[in-house]
């Protein structure tokens, strides 16, 4: 007698219990990813490009040429070898701004990735943002004297360790108090806002010290030695800086603590199952907090390096403009469609970096399609892919229907579903 | 013949899996006919189809002698058959009246005739003896009375064939007892109930034939009458089954785990164990006996070190531990066997590695203290795999891919890796089928006699009197007596049920 009748750990089996279980959202998520793997992204990812794609049709463009206008906005044809001449030069440049945008949004998309994984939802990454960015530009325009290295060191550390304070507020509130951290969060970054509005505001306490900009409201600029060094393209010109080797080690630091570490460990299991875990043994508060504050770590890193690449200065109406559509919420939705894994995180990242700089004024054609209205459509697909991920339902439900129509046909599939329970 | 309902060779495969290989099954009115078999025989999947939620491979279903073909849940309900599932379809905000009317409701104009809904739900819940109130709220009901509400809405939408997919599994054993005589009732009245179950002793009790399945094929169909226990159990798994366990005599040693004037709150805050002092020694297994809610619960998480103590200590080996926390009580030889593995005892959504390393992940045995050694977790694995022979997956299979009895093995494997000299054993057998909960009964047995003192927490009678040597029973959070193994029934019972204490207080 063969053993095959055993429940087997079919994908499909797997799928009812979770649904079953699924307590936290990080749990859901789990099985919704699970059900999916990576066809689900890329599901979504063209689904939001479809949708996007029909709005371009009712404003009378066509969608096919409109897309690969922002194509070659975002630079992303250089990496074809029949490129060439100006064009080459061109796509170069754009290519360069796209790199610029990816930066930020790795680490913002970090910040709310390994939230997740936690079982958190990190939507304070525009604060932390902010707050690293303020420290950062602080730091890189005073001290002026300093070795070059050690000051970029020096705003950095500083920057990304006041992004993760200001987050840990919201962990430690959630740690001793519970308070949700969704709600702490926004409101933080309302503080920071405008706490930025005022440091930098006339007569605010960081405003330039420039004798000839007293009725500008803006920062002090940073001082040449601590801008990050440009190593593709023209310093002059906005030119690719070293900040996204750092954005790329801070992912593989993502991925190695939590995969490899047994903080990690912890991390995971306080995400899935917070009940597991405290009978694991596992400090479940402790683990908020900290969570909470590496979060911010990545979304104060994300400005600061900003500030250090590209940025040199912040002016008040930059931040109040923030509050509104920002990068940093970006990095919300390339959570999402990275599925919070490393990996992942840097492919959304660089689909919105190059959406966002291809359907700028600068980058996109303007007689294909009006970059003014572009720049809208770029806001369209994120907050489709937002949408179309947070009703998980509609991918789920169209794989689910695809998968029983292919195995009713191809009577493949691995059996005993109903013996699940 | 005059069958209310007729399956006859029922083949359903899933791709080259056969999970039920011309299967017979049928049912006349009034009678109670049990489906019985461990998980994974084709129980549900045979349910499934003549539910229509698949569609059979081959085979014929008849109703009332009629052949016909069942597509949709819909059509089933239309002829006449109900199913009551494990976990509950009921609208948790609606009322008792609205859930049973659901999508069949009686309406007036556009609007739903409220009082028509509570007339018809009255009648049926007298003519059946199913009390329920039709204007609570289904979430402010206990869990037997949701029951009754799915067991209504079947009667409601006119059901003459009842299936019940384990009905009894989160049921007290009062409540169990209400169903059967309200299945009696419905037998009185010619419905005909396919009961689903794995509990021998039920099947019994109430059913009048019992089909056996293993593996996809239907080994017998038996009348209850003349069969036991053993006999059932042998066709559902096979071979022999201990359904007694068979146990040298204990020889306890020092004591390991000293508990003294525990009080410990529940979730609530009010005092849930007041008082209580144990003592358990090395090589002997103490039952925890008690009605569910009189404070065991709240004692094993003390004990394990999930719930403040109040006041009281607790020691092991000596050592003062009161409030060391959960690691703190598995480091210093507490293990803790979870009541609920889905909810506690287990991350799911983590591979069986990974589960495997729950207690020790941050130890020198799987890593360096800052980075987890895959390998180690992996090879660690593998081992326990073997050794509590956990079918179904391997090392970097997820949790939730195992059957229930599978899941249970990777707890009580990785509780007694840490090689405790306490093992706390809350419900260890709770919804496993009988094969495994020998192989539960036969380890809690041999770690026993490898020397560990081992405290069982247990709501089922068979379990205490056949596994203890010592039987504690807790009452109102109180320790109201202990017994020996050879304890009647009803002693037992009226000591649970508060009777030992009053009879103390009036000597």
């Amino acid at each position: 007698m063969s053993t095959e009748l055993e429940p087997q750990p079919g994908e499909v089996e797997g799928e009812e219990i979770a649904e079953g279980y699924a307590q936290t959202p990080a749990a859901r998520l789990a099985a919704y990813f699970d059900g999916g793997g990576v066809l689900v992204p890329v599901l979504t990812a063209v689904l939001a490009f479809f949708v996007g794609g029909l709005v371009i049709l009712i404003t009378g463009h066509n969608p096919l040429s409109t897309y690969k206008a922002i194509f070659n906005g975002s630079g992303l044809n250089w990496i074809f070898p029949w490129v060439s001449g100006s064009e080459r030069t061109t796509a170069a440049l754009n290519l360069q701004q796209t790199l610029i945008i990816t930066v930020p949004l790795i680490l913002t998309g970090l910040a709310v990735a390994f939230a997740f994984r936690c079982g958190l939802f990190n939507i304070g990454g525009l604060g932390q943002y902010l707050v690293g960015g303020y420290i950062a530009v602080w730091v890189g325009s005073s001290f002026a004297g300093m070795p070059s290295v050690l000051h970029i060191i020096f705003a950095i550390v500083a920057g990304t360790l006041g992004g993760a304070a200001w987050a840990g507020i919201a962990g430690l509130l959630k740690a001793t108090v519970g308070a949700h951290e969704v709600i702490s969060t926004i409101m933080l970054n309302w503080i920071a806002v405008w706490l930025g509005a005022y440091l930098f505001a006339l007569n605010g306490p960081l405003q330039n010290t420039d004798p000839s900009q007293q009725s500008v409201p803006i920062s002090n600029d940073i001082v040449a030695g601590a801008k990050l060094p440009v190593f593709w393209g023209d310093p002059e010109l906005q030119g690719l800086h070293i900040g996204i080797f750092i954005a790329l080690a801070a992912v593989v630091v993502f991925w190695l603590v939590l995969n490899r570490s047994t903080t990690g460990y912890e991390v995971r299991a306080v995400g899935f199952n917070p009940e597991a875990a405290r009978y694991g043994g596992i400090n479940v508060s402790w683990n908020y907090f900290l969570v909470m504050a590496v979060c911010g770590a990545f979304a104060g890193l994300a400005g600061t390096l900003d500030l250090l690449g590209w940025q040199f200065h912040i002016a008040t109406n930059d931040v109040l403009n923030s509050a509104s559509g920002g990068l940093a919420f970006f990095g919300i939705a390339v959570a999402l469609l990275g599925r919070n894994t490393a990996s992942g995180t840097v492919i959304a990242a660089l689909l919105f970096g190059a959406l966002l700089s291809g359907t700028s004024q600068r980058n996109l054609d303007p007689n294909i399609f009006e970059p003014e209205l572009a720049g809208n459509l770029t806001f369209i697909i994120q907050g489709l892919v937002v949408l179309i991920v947070s009703a998980d339902v509609i991918v789920l439900t169209m794989l689910r229907r695809g998968r029983s129509m292919f195995k009713r046909r191809s009577a493949t599939a691995p059996a005993a579903k109903a013996e699940a329970s | 013949m005059e069958y209310a309902l007729e399956l006859r060779g029922i083949t359903k495969r899933f791709g080259p899996i056969v999970a039920n290989d011309a299967v017979d099954f049928d049912l006349k009115p009034g009678e109670v006919h049990a489906l019985l078999g461990e998980n994974g025989a084709g129980k549900s999947t045979l349910m499934s189809v003549l539910y229509g939620l698949y569609t059979p491979d081959e085979g014929e279903i008849r109703v009332d002698g009629r052949p016909v073909t069942i597509n949709s849940p819909l059509e089933a309900i239309d002829l006449g058959i109900g199913m009551v599932h494990q976990h509950f379809m009921l609208v948790p905000v609606m009322t008792v009246a609205e859930n049973i009317v659901l999508a069949q409701e009686p309406t007036k104009g556009a609007l739903l005739d409220v009082d028509a809904s509570k007339a018809r739900v009255r009648e049926l819940s007298e003519r059946y003896g199913l009390a329920v109130n039709p204007d609570a709220r289904v979430e402010d009901i206990t869990v037997g009375m949701q029951q009754r509400v799915e067991i209504l809405r079947a009667l409601y939408r006119g059901a003459r064939i009842l299936v019940l997919d384990e009905p009894t599994a989160v049921l007290t054993a009062q409540e169990a007892n209400d169903l059967f005589r309200v299945l009696e009732a419905l037998k009185a009245d010619g419905t005909g109930i396919v009961f689903i179950s794995h509990k021998l002793n039920e099947v019994l009790e109430i059913a009048d034939r019992v089909t056996v399945l293993r593996r996809g094929k239907r080994i017998d169909t038996v009348p209850t009458q003349g069969a036991t226990e053993e006999s059932l159990a042998r066709l559902m798994v096979g071979r022999e089954v201990l359904l007694r366990v068979e146990k040298p005599p204990a020889q306890p040693k020092e004591a390991v785990l000293e508990v003294t004037d525990l009080e410990v709150s529940d979730d609530r805050g009010l005092p849930a164990v007041r008082g209580a002092s144990l003592t358990i020694r090395a090589g002997e297994i103490v039952a925890l006996a008690g009605v569910d809610g009189n404070g065991q619960s709240e004692l094993v998480e003390a004990v394990t070190g999930l719930r403040p103590v109040q006041t009281g200590t607790i020691r092991v080996g000596g050592t003062d531990l009161t409030d060391s926390g959960a690691r703190g009580m598995v480091r210093h030889g507490v293990s803790h066997i979870a009541e609920d593995r889905h909810r506690r005892g287990l991350v799911l959504n983590f591979t069986l590695a990974e589960n495997l390393a729950l207690r020790e992940y941050n130890t020198p045995k799987l890593s360096n203290g800052w980075l987890l050694s895959l390998k180690r977790m992996r090879d660690r694995a593998r081992g326990l795999i073997r050794e509590y022979d956990v079918r179904g997956g391997g090392p970097s299979s997820l949790a939730l891919s195992l059957s229930g009895g599978n899941q249970q093995k990777v707890v009580i494997a990785r509780e007694i890796a840490c090689n405790p000299r306490v093992l706390v054993a809350a419900q260890p057998t709770r919804g496993l089928d009988v094969g495994a909960i020998e192989f539960v009964h036969r380890r809690l047995v041999s770690e026993r006699d490898a020397g560990r003192g081992i405290l069982l927490m247990s709501l089922e009678f068979e379990e205490v009197r056949s596994l203890a040597d010592r039987i504690l029973v807790i009452y109102e959070g109180e320790i109201v007596g202990e017994f020996p193994p050879d304890v009647s029934e009803e002693e037992l019972g009226i000591a649970m049920t508060g009777g030992g204490r009053q009879r103390e207080a009036a000597a």
